[in-house]
């Protein structure tokens, strides 16, 4: 069954979105969407470390993205530029470092297109294992960390004396960035995976009134954008990533109309 | 290690310091079961400090607090929700701690806000959310409830009831209340120890004697000490028929 390269696709993509959904939904609510693009850019240094080493891509991308993150969080102690000038510098920087890197590996024929915007063709049968078993394991991580994560997501104080330790929450959810950031690399490309995380949640944000609520519209917003994305993606001969964002853009387009016309109903 | 087993929370010379200046030092005070503690003091005096130094949310604090609960409520002064969340007031009721439908209904209809169940916690005015604020903290039926100003922005007759409610609650769930309040007849009626607060503790003690205090004076004027000392003192002693006093 999955020896169809489209069908392979169709799997993978299923498994990112769900993934996505809830992750996207925090990223929106803690403003993290410029934190997301640092560690997918940080995913290309990641990608050629697996070539170089001969590492697999997922678990090569994870640990580069988990550093950047830990280097992220010791600058913003340590120094007194702001949170998005940091950010800017080990996005730029790391995406520069993973660039010149690629330039001295003469050895492999690398498909840079395909690495920042995502290649269908690409996932194999090991990526469905990849993203299925580590999806799995992003989303338990979560349903464990939900509660306290939510409550210091809505109020940090109000967690920490109530006992909730909200610092610890933050920390792991940093990590199951990382993670889903390199589970979703080669379907979606680094330059459009914060687009999978964020457009989905913003379009669910418009039809929810409720975390949860916002939860279940922004998976199922994902798994929308993926099966259309891929199926144009398979009629127009485009790339696998900037299809899925587009049907994400169309989904989020669609929902301000509910906007419209909720507050008309109000007046 | 604990002598006294209804103490709560205990706070030993405890201080915070943020970059170079003391918001507040040198503050022992304790909370025990069925007992209301009042941090007064002017704007900046360091009560919001005090309580969040006994809530554990400042790390590197000077001196020791010791706590013996982990069931706390918290209402605290400031709260900036992001409204990017989508939060209903039934979803904020469940936020720290899974609680069965029964006693949502219950705090909410408590402090009078159970018609706003399904709102939106955006769409609430500032005295809506303050008595959401408090049907939250007291719903979890918490041993230790910490209440900074939580009346604030709350109409005046909605005020005395709530102030009734938090008396009742202390009473009811036998639970230590830390309160800090402006409201000086509250402060009178239903406190059992007063701390007064001006970066350090200037005096405490039973509420009278707080009043008497010439540094609560000097802090707050004589008119407050005359409404504090007017409630209590046909409790420590009786008039004869010639007029004299004569201590109980």
């Amino acid at each position: 069954m999955f020896d169809d390269f489209f069908i392979r696709a169709l799997v993978a993509g299923i498994g990112i979105a769900f993934v996505t959904g809830p992750l996207g939904c925090f990223v929106v609510w803690r403003r993290l969407s410029y934190f997301g693009d640092t560690l997918a850019h940080s995913a290309l240094l990641g990608v050629t470390m697996a070539y170089t080493f001969d590492l697999n891509i997922a678990i090569s991308v994870f640990l580069i993205s988990s550093v950047i993150a830990l280097i992220l969080i010791q600058l913003q102690k340590k120094t007194n530029l702001p949170g998005d000038a940091l950010l800017g510098l080990l996005a730029h920087s790391s995406l520069a470092v993973g660039l010149v890197v690629i330039g001295f590996l003469t050895f492999i024929r690398f498909d840079i297109m395909g690495l920042l915007f995502g290649d269908i063709l690409a996932v194999t049968t090991d990526d469905l294992l990849v993203i299925w078993t580590g999806g799995a394991l992003i989303l338990i991580v979560l349903k464990i960390i939900w509660k306290p994560l939510l409550a210091s997501t809505v109020n940090y104080e109000l967690a920490e004396a109530e006992g909730l330790n909200p610092d610890r929450a933050k920390a792991i959810f940093t990590i199951l960035m990382a993670a889903v950031i390199a589970i979703s690399i080669k379907m979606v490309g680094l330059l459009l995976i914060t687009g999978m995380l964020i457009i989905p949640a913003a379009m669910a944000r418009n039809i929810s009134d409720s975390p949860q609520k916002m939860v279940l519209f922004s998976i199922i917003g994902g798994l929308l954008s993926v099966i259309l994305g891929l199926y144009s993606s398979l009629e127009f001969n485009t790339s696998s990533g900037p299809s899925i964002i587009a049907a994400a853009l169309i989904l989020f387009i669609l929902s301000l109309f509910k906007i419209k016309q909720s507050i008309k109903l109000k007046n | 290690m604990n002598s006294n087993n209804n103490i709560l929370v205990k706070l030993n010379n405890a201080g915070f310091r943020q970059s170079e200046k003391w918001l507040v030092e040198g503050v022992s005070l304790t909370v025990e079961k069925g007992k209301i503690v009042t941090l007064i003091g002017p704007n900046g005096s360091g009560k919001s400090t005090t309580a969040k130094i006994a809530l554990g949310i400042y790390k590197n604090i000077e001196g020791s607090v010791e706590k013996y609960t982990t069931k706390v409520g918290y209402v605290p002064q400031k709260i900036s929700i992001d409204w990017t969340l989508p939060i209903r007031v039934y979803d904020f009721m469940l936020l720290t701690e899974t609680i069965e439908d029964s006693s949502i209904d219950e705090a909410l209809s408590l402090t009078g806000v159970i018609h706003l169940k399904n709102k939106n916690l955006g769409s609430l005015s500032g005295g809506e959310f303050q008595r959401v604020l408090i049907a939250r903290a007291i719903s979890k039926k918490p041993e230790l409830l910490v209440l900074d100003e939580p009346v604030q922005g709350v109409d005046y007759t909605g005020e005395i009831a709530l102030y009734e409610l938090i008396k009742k609650i202390s009473d009811t769930l036998n639970c230590g209340i830390l309160l800090i309040s402006h409201d000086l007849h509250m402060v009178m009626t239903a406190t059992d120890h007063v701390v007064c607060l001006n970066g350090h503790v200037c005096c405490s003690g039973s509420p009278l004697d707080v009043a008497k205090n010439n540094e609560y004076k000097a802090l707050f004027g004589e008119k407050a000490s005359q409404i504090l000392t007017t409630y209590e003192h046909t409790h420590d002693h009786v008039h004869s028929d010639e007029g004299e006093i004569k201590k109980n």
